[in-house]
């Protein structure tokens, strides 16, 4: 591969994984936010495929095959199935309004370069260059979970903050150890795995409350 | 013989582990989970006798007992061993009462041992990117822990600590990538880059614009575990519902394994960018968790949430110490870990027993503690005395080293908040103390009910608080040397 279309290609990664945090916020629809995050898995596990054609290493391979499994097919098979019989998978409750939310993605997309600034100066090869998109990712994802109210909604919102970790990773340092790189994964599946059991207990308890009504912890 | 004393704490709480997985919950699986935790408590001691200086101490791959190390695995075998015996007794009356199942029980007997080994990893790894996962781990095996009994409130608790405790952790995971890639350019290789030692050794040739985004982010990371202001909402909640062991357990030690990794990070932060990076971030956070423990201290109507926001104030107090960051104010804040530990666990313990007898565990339904159940009245009164920060306990002298460190470091005006905040807190135990231990008792009350497997740990928790106030002779040299490792190069 020749070093103009690696840098081509991890932009266009970068850039998919930026456009689909957009997407999730500019949707309401939940059912339509998990097909985006499955978009946004296979982003990110392009990432050390093309990590490992430009520089040779053949093992960055394995880890994009688990990557895929878990964040493009797995994860949003799990939410698919969890929002399929429920035809009110809207996000009802966002405290600001999509326009609103549109705006602020703006602004810290700004926000994301100016702060990844150290970053680029560190070490400033084509991957580095589109990591303030990764960045702008985590910014993004951490608002959509602070003003999406629903179970499902920042469920999304924390997977997206994942996505954007690890994509920042990969761009930064061609991957972190394989040991903390399949740590982050159970965290993501673990989060999945609890809402999922969280939802079935809830059903099988007081009938068609959902997780959402639940606020009775307070001060 | 270093080899097994570091291996030894490790193997044994996941033998009793599996153990828990195959056979059903009884006398068998419940008694080997005490033994996990004394093995650690005596490859603690062992390997204390080995740390004698901080740079030695034993060490396999990337596993090292310093004596930060062996002395935070002193208070997870201190504490683990107080809340896995006081575990029988209630685990019976859980079952007893319905609260729980066959099968819930022996999925807790797995998570509990699962979480210990989690922060004995946690501990002993000189690898940052390992105790990421480790401190990942223990939220694995806690989360179905918090939920145990099933209730609405259950699944509200174990939901945002799940989420709130994800997030976190993530953040952390940046910080620590980015601590990575500084390492990276400054000439690490892939294996050394998250190691502590050469982290510490080489912390001035990081990047510092890199080192203070990664240290920004280390901080919200882990003092999200720790319990530190803003990621800080899942603690009370999670702690109110959890079984009164794992709260123990979560109180006791997980916050204090979380805030130690801070507190080693810290100085590798002093060496990049400056002393002055971290102190004033520490100085921030633990007052403003000062702020929202006291405050919500004083307003509390449930117990077991009051000594939830009591753990808040104390990990405040650990930052502020964190931040003078002299070898006094670090020795005492390794002091203040074990006392608190202890005397939370005692305190957790103690409501357990309440809550099992009211099915309450708001104040106002409780009262005439002391008249009903002296012993139990008893141990709460002291547990609450220790927290007070009164003498004869360790805490006593772990906080007057607090301020002195402070007062030394010319950190006047975040000494004197602190102090007022301290005060606040201490008035609204001790109100809502009164209220739980005195007043005349009715007949309508239920009996509180105090098995010897639990009774036998509180005594013993309240006994060592004593003995560590009177003297901690035994631990000095210990205590000297792991403080030095916080307190940084000179």
């Amino acid at each position: 591969m020749s070093p103009t279309t690696y840098a081509g290609l991890v932009d266009l990664a970068a850039a998919s994984l930026l456009l689909a945090s957009v997407l999730v916020v500019w949707r309401r629809d939940v059912r339509a936010m998990v097909t985006v995050l499955a978009v946004q898995g296979l982003a990110v596990a392009a990432l050390p495929v093309l990590e490992g054609l430009h520089g040779h290493e053949p093992s960055l391979f394995g880890i994009a095959g688990l990557m895929l499994a878990l964040r493009a097919v797995a994860i949003p098979a799990i939410l698919a199935h969890l929002v399929r019989d429920r035809p009110e998978a809207r996000e009802t409750r966002p405290l600001v309004n999509v326009s609103a939310s549109l705006l602020v993605v703006a602004l810290l997309t700004t926000v994301a370069y100016g702060v990844a600034q150290p970053l680029v100066a560190l070490d400033p090869t084509p991957a580095v260059h589109a990591a303030p998109a990764a960045l702008a990712v985590v910014l993004i994802a951490v608002f959509t979970m602070a003003t999406r109210r629903r179970a499902m909604s920042q469920v999304i919102g924390f997977l997206m903050l994942d996505n954007g970790i690890v994509a920042l990773a990969f761009l930064t340092t061609q991957g972190i150890p394989l040991v903390v790189e399949l740590g982050a994964s159970l965290d993501v599946l673990l989060a999945v795995v609890v809402l999922q059991v969280l939802v079935g207990r809830m059903r099988a308890a007081t009938g068609g409350t959902d997780l959402d009504d639940l606020a009775e912890l307070r001060d | 013989m270093g080899t097994t004393l570091l291996l030894a704490p490790l193997l044994a709480p996941l033998a009793a582990g599996a153990l828990a997985a195959v056979l059903p919950w009884g006398r068998v699986v419940a008694a080997t989970g005490v033994v996990a935790a004394l093995v650690i408590l005596a490859s603690a001691i062992g390997l204390a006798a080995v740390a004698g200086s901080p740079a030695a101490g034993a060490r396999v791959g990337w596993l090292h007992a310093d004596a930060l190390a062996v002395f935070m695995l002193l208070v997870i075998g201190v504490v683990a061993t107080l809340a896995t015996l006081a575990g029988i007794g209630y685990v019976q009356a859980e079952l007893a009462a319905g609260h729980t199942t066959p099968g819930s029980v022996r999925w807790y007997g797995v998570l509990v041992q699962v979480f210990i080994a989690a922060m004995v990893t946690a501990v002993e790894s000189r690898n940052l990117g390992i105790t990421w996962v480790a401190i990942e781990a223990t939220t694995v095996a806690t989360a179905f822990l918090v939920g145990h009994r099933r209730t609405r409130a259950a699944m509200e608790a174990t939901w945002k600590y799940v989420l709130i405790c994800s997030v976190g952790i993530a953040l952390a995971l940046l910080g620590t990538v980015f601590l990575y890639l500084a390492a990276l350019h400054a000439g690490a290789t892939t294996t050394q880059a998250l190691d502590l030692g050469w982290l510490t050794t080489h912390a001035g040739a990081l990047d510092p614009g890199v080192t203070r985004m990664a240290m920004g982010l280390l901080l919200l990371g882990y003092g999200t575990k720790a319990g530190l202001v803003p990621f800080h909402t899942w603690l009370a909640d999670a702690h109110s519902q959890a079984p009164a062991p794992v709260s123990a357990l979560m109180s006791g030690v997980l916050l204090a394994v979380a805030f130690s990794i801070l507190a080693r990070i810290r100085v590798i932060a002093d060496g990049a960018v400056g002393p002055g990076f971290l102190r004033v971030g520490l100085l921030v956070v633990g007052l403003l968790t000062l702020v929202v423990a006291a405050g919500l201290l004083v307003v509390q109507r449930d117990y077991k949430r009051m000594l939830a926001y009591s753990t808040m104030e104390n990990m405040g107090l650990l930052a502020l110490a964190a931040a003078a960051g002299t070898p006094l104010a670090t020795t005492a804040l390794l002091l203040h870990i074990l006392g608190h530990g202890i005397g939370k666990s005692v305190l957790f313990l103690s409501s357990g027993q309440v809550q099992q007898a009211h099915g309450s565990t708001a104040i106002a339904d409780v009262s005439a503690i002391l008249t009903r159940r002296p012993l139990l009245g008893a141990v709460l009164a002291a547990g609450l005395a220790a927290l007070i920060g009164l003498p004869p306990f360790s805490l006593f002298a772990s906080e007057l080293g607090i301020v002195r460190g402070l007062a030394e470091r010319g950190l006047v005006l975040p000494l004197g908040i602190g102090l007022l905040l301290v005060l606040i807190a201490a008035a609204a135990l001790v109100r809502h103390g009164i209220g739980l231990l005195l007043g005349s008792p009715q007949p309508d009350q239920p009996r509180i009910a105090l098995p010897a497997t639990v009774a036998i740990p509180l005594v013993v928790g309240v006994v060592l608080l004593v003995a560590l106030g009177i003297s901690v002779a035994p631990l000095q040299t210990l205590l000297t040397h792991a403080g030095a490792i916080l307190a940084g190069p000179r």
